[in-house]
């Protein structure tokens, strides 16, 4: 999520916002112990970024770390580093690369080293690995987890002994132990000031996403998208760079709108939109650009995604709500997309086509994330028999190098956009 | 009975896919049956309802699956597209229910997929909560009640307490048996071979638990007095197969490689819980307390690092094992993220241990065979491996 990679592409005024506050907070990271911070490792999804802040405690997400690597072709030798250590070669790539990424030195993506956890905020959203995730990693750096588990939605639907449930946890073990750690009380007020801040940023996103039912779209839901959805599930929501970097995109959106245009590629602007899709699944990310380019070389854009709502789906309404914080933290949790069962996700997918007016669906099945790929068959059966719209389905991995086939990839997409023209062209206008 | 008899009709029960033993219980009571997925479901509260639990394990090796790989995609696990197959072929008609305990991301999205498949049949995700405190206990009462609620629904039978109380009952025979079946297979292992046991204790998904208890009885009786001669075998451990599992031929294997098996953790659905709910007071909080605080260690618990490992070197020295064989289904991310931190344990006590993957149909058992083989030789000829 960070623009390191596209250094030759036109920068917008946000990239550049962004990319000077990711090598901020890095920065700040590597030097944490000097400015006598703590550090929380913690998840995307679900996580309690505005808790943290409360507690001038600086956040690290492995996942995001472990994506950087695989950006930057680091998280290929990583993964064999973790394997060769003995973890199975069947298991989620996220973990490798992380565990991967610490026995090669923890050096961060703006290459200083990032600092060993003071605490491990274990909120438990959306995915079982999660857990063992952290288990792993309480082994190795010896400090305190704080568990935070977060039933998940098997009915699809958030109950109130779901929340309370959350709610419980948070007040009776998981904010007394950051008290702990951090050595300072819980301030409901400034926490009640960044949950405020996170909604007007959360306010922002919703307009931009939206904005991919103009035609053509200004902006690309996925691939995009993943650079939209930095600063909000990463380290920065709750933040007032977060809201700054969230008006200024909007503009540029706005912007786009008004003038017809096109998203940003690293080729250049999108012109000719031939295919709206909607994109199910994370991408993949050692060979993201030409994971990218197979689709708007195409004329494809992606008007919205589910991988850009595994941190929160602002779109279908929820925001933090500043009046009841634990509530509303427990609320957010349980939100999360991989939270969701699955009846709940092909629903979300379907009324994303349509509220999109896509031309059909394209599901990226991951082969280390269970979470994701179970069930993925059955949605694309579900969504072509609802929607009447086909549906296209490939295979890839996130960090592992081994995993992506880009000739398969490519030669499946392309027969994938043929049949979306054979289909407009024998269907009456 | 004798011991080839009833070794016989567990087997029996094993390779029936149909489920005639559910369909007979239901033909003859007119009752309810409500299936599980592994690990753990509170089968007192299904039986509290006048309903039959009954653990679906996957297909096993005996199905071919025709459809059921059409919905997973091939790094997934076996037992879900097994289970789907079962489904989709009718086999599990005779389920008026299905619950899908919270132990994986797999089984979790088969509740999803099941409520799409089967929209007429009642389906339920069992949340069971990884805080084992004030918070976790609060939220697991709902849950069964929400269940309670439900069986009653589907039933016409109210679960009241007292029949609550009289499940528990009956659950704690039916867990003190097997315990002692597991006692006797590690004091002679030689008189209790594991494929049999398994056999046994496979009879435990479909069985009425009182039937099912009386079957353990004969069974341990009837090995007692058998003439089976000791061999000079490694004792072991096998852990990591608590989920899909292992094909019968190969739990042979290992044994007839040298190893005599004096502890697993199959079937937990039957084994869950270590010591005794208790029978008096109000059910519901017996339930929690048990679940919260009196079960085995496994990989779909959450353990801080201090526990971890603890519960499996406690089977190690109780049971006298002399190494620990990790046996877990290929893809299967909570046994195979859990290996390495429990190998690092036993590594760092000095217990020898060695580990493989499967699939409920896996072909590959020679070549397990002969690795577990020489397992167990090195630690006959060196204590070690
Ligand atoms: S399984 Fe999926 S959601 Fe879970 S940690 Fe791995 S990549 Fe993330
Ligand atoms: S075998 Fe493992 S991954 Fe598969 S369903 Fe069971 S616990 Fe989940």
């Amino acid at each position: 999520m960070s623009t390191t990679t596209t250094a030759d592409v036109e920068k917008e005024p946000s990239m550049i916002l962004q990319k000077q506050m990711i090598g901020d907070h890095f920065h700040e990271l590597a030097r944490a112990k000097e400015l006598g911070k703590k550090v929380v490792y913690t998840f995307v999804p679900g996580n309690l970024n505005e808790l943290i802040w409360a507690f001038d405690m600086l956040p690290v997400h492995p996942e995001i770390n472990a994506l950087q690597s695989g950006m930057r072709k680091k998280s290929g030798a990583y993964i064999q580093e973790a394997e060769k250590a003995g973890h199975s070669e069947d298991v989620c790539t996220y973990v490798k690369c992380d565990l991967g990424m610490m026995k090669k030195g923890n050096i961060g993506p703006t290459g200083e080293r990032l600092p060993a956890p003071d605490l491990l905020l274990l909120s438990y959203t959306g995915c079982f690995t999660f857990m063992k995730w952290f288990e792993l990693l309480q082994r190795e750096y010896g400090c305190p987890v704080a568990m935070l588990h977060v039933p998940y939605q098997g009915d699809g639907e958030i109950t109130p002994a779901m929340k309370q449930y959350v709610v419980d946890q948070l007040r009776d073990s998981v904010i007394p132990l950051m008290e702990q750690v951090s050595g300072k009380k819980l301030d409901l007020e400034r926490l009640k000031g960044f949950l405020g801040s996170s909604s007007r940023a959360e306010d922002d996103l919703c307009a931009i996403w939206d904005s991919a039912k103009h035609k053509p779209s200004p902006i690309d839901s996925y691939f995009g998208g993943v650079y939209y959805i930095g600063p909000i599930f990463s380290a920065f929501r709750g933040l007032p760079q977060a809201e700054e970097y969230y008006k200024s995109l909007r503009a540029e959106v706005d912007a786009r709108v008004a003038a017809k245009r096109g998203p940003t590629t690293p080729d250049g602007e999108l012109k000719d939109q031939k295919f709206r899709l909607v994109v199910e699944g994370p991408p993949n990310w050692t060979s993201f650009r030409d994971f990218w380019k197979m689709f708007y070389g195409e004329g494809a854009v992606v008007v919205a995604s589910t991988y850009t709502k595994v941190g929160g789906l602002y779109d279908r309404g929820f925001r933090h709500d500043p009046a009841n914080p634990l509530e509303t933290m427990a609320e957010y949790c349980l939100g999360c997309y991989t939270n969701r069962n699955l009846p709940t996700r092909v629903d979300l997918i379907e009324k994303y086509i349509e509220e999109f007016a896509a031309d059909g669906f394209v599901v990226n099945s991951i082969k280390s994330c269970n979470s994701f790929s179970a069930g993925q068959l059955l949605m694309l059966r579900e969504l072509e028999k609802r929607t009447g719209r086909p549906g296209a389905f490939i295979e890839s991995d996130l960090v592992d190098p081994r995993y992506f086939s880009g000739a398969n990839i490519k030669n499946r997409l392309d027969s994938y956009f043929q049949m979306i023209d054979a289909k407009r062209a024998s269907s009456p206008t | 009975m004798d011991l080839e008899a009833i070794v016989q009709r567990s087997e029996a029960l094993f390779r029936d896919q149909d489920l005639s033993a559910v369909k007979e219980w239901k033909s003859r009571t007119g009752g309810k049956v409500i299936g599980f997925m592994p690990v753990y479901v509170p089968r007192e509260l299904i039986h509290a309802a006048g309903a039959l639990p009954v653990g679906v394990m996957g297909a096993g090796e005996h199905a071919e699956i025709i459809r059921g790989d059409a919905y997973f995609q091939s790094y997934i696990c076996r037992i879900p597209r097994s289970t789907i197959e079962l489904g989709v072929s009718g086999k599990l008609d005779v389920l008026d229910g299905f619950l899908f305990p919270a132990i994986c991301d797999v089984i979790r999205n088969l509740s999803g997929m099941w409520k799409i498949l089967f929209p007429q049949k009642y389906a339920r995700y069992v949340d069971l909560p990884q805080d084992f405190g004030a918070a976790g206990r609060a939220f697991y009462r709902r849950e069964l009640e929400g269940m309670a609620e439900d069986f009653t629904r589907l039933t016409g039978k109210a679960v009241t307490a007292e029949a609550l109380r009289r499940s528990i009952k009956v659950y704690n025979e039916n867990r003190r048996a097997i315990a002692r079946l597991y006692d006797l297979r590690s004091e002679a292992p030689h008189l209790v071979p594991t494929w049999e046991l398994y056999l046994i204790l496979r009879a435990a998904n479909v069985l009425e638990v009182t039937e099912h208890t009386k079957l353990v009885e004969a069974y341990a009786q009837a090995a007692r007095q058998s003439k089976r001669p000791e061999r000079d075998y490694v004792r072991v451990v096998v852990s990591g197969a608590f989920c899909e599992q292992p094909p019968l031929g190969l739990i042979r294997a290992l044994e007839s490689s040298g190893c005599y098996i004096v502890d697993d953790d199959w079937v937990l659905g039957a084994r869950y819980l270590v010591e005794d709910v208790i029978e008096d007071g109000d059910p519901f909080d017996a339930l929690i307390d048990a679940y919260a605080t009196k079960t085995v260690s496994t990989a779909s618990r959450y353990e801080s690092t201090a526990l971890k490992g603890k519960f499996l070197v406690e089977q190690v020295r109780s049971r006298r094992a002399e190494g620990v064989v990790f046996a877990a289904p290929s893809f299967c991310d909570p046994a195979l993220l859990e290996r390495p931190m429990l190998q690092a344990v036993l590594s760092e006590q000095g217990i020898p241990h060695t580990g493989f993957k499967y699939a409920e149909n896996t072909g590959q058992i020679q070549s397990i065979k002969e690795e577990t083989g020489t397992f167990a030789d090195s630690i006959k000829l060196w204590g070690t491996a």
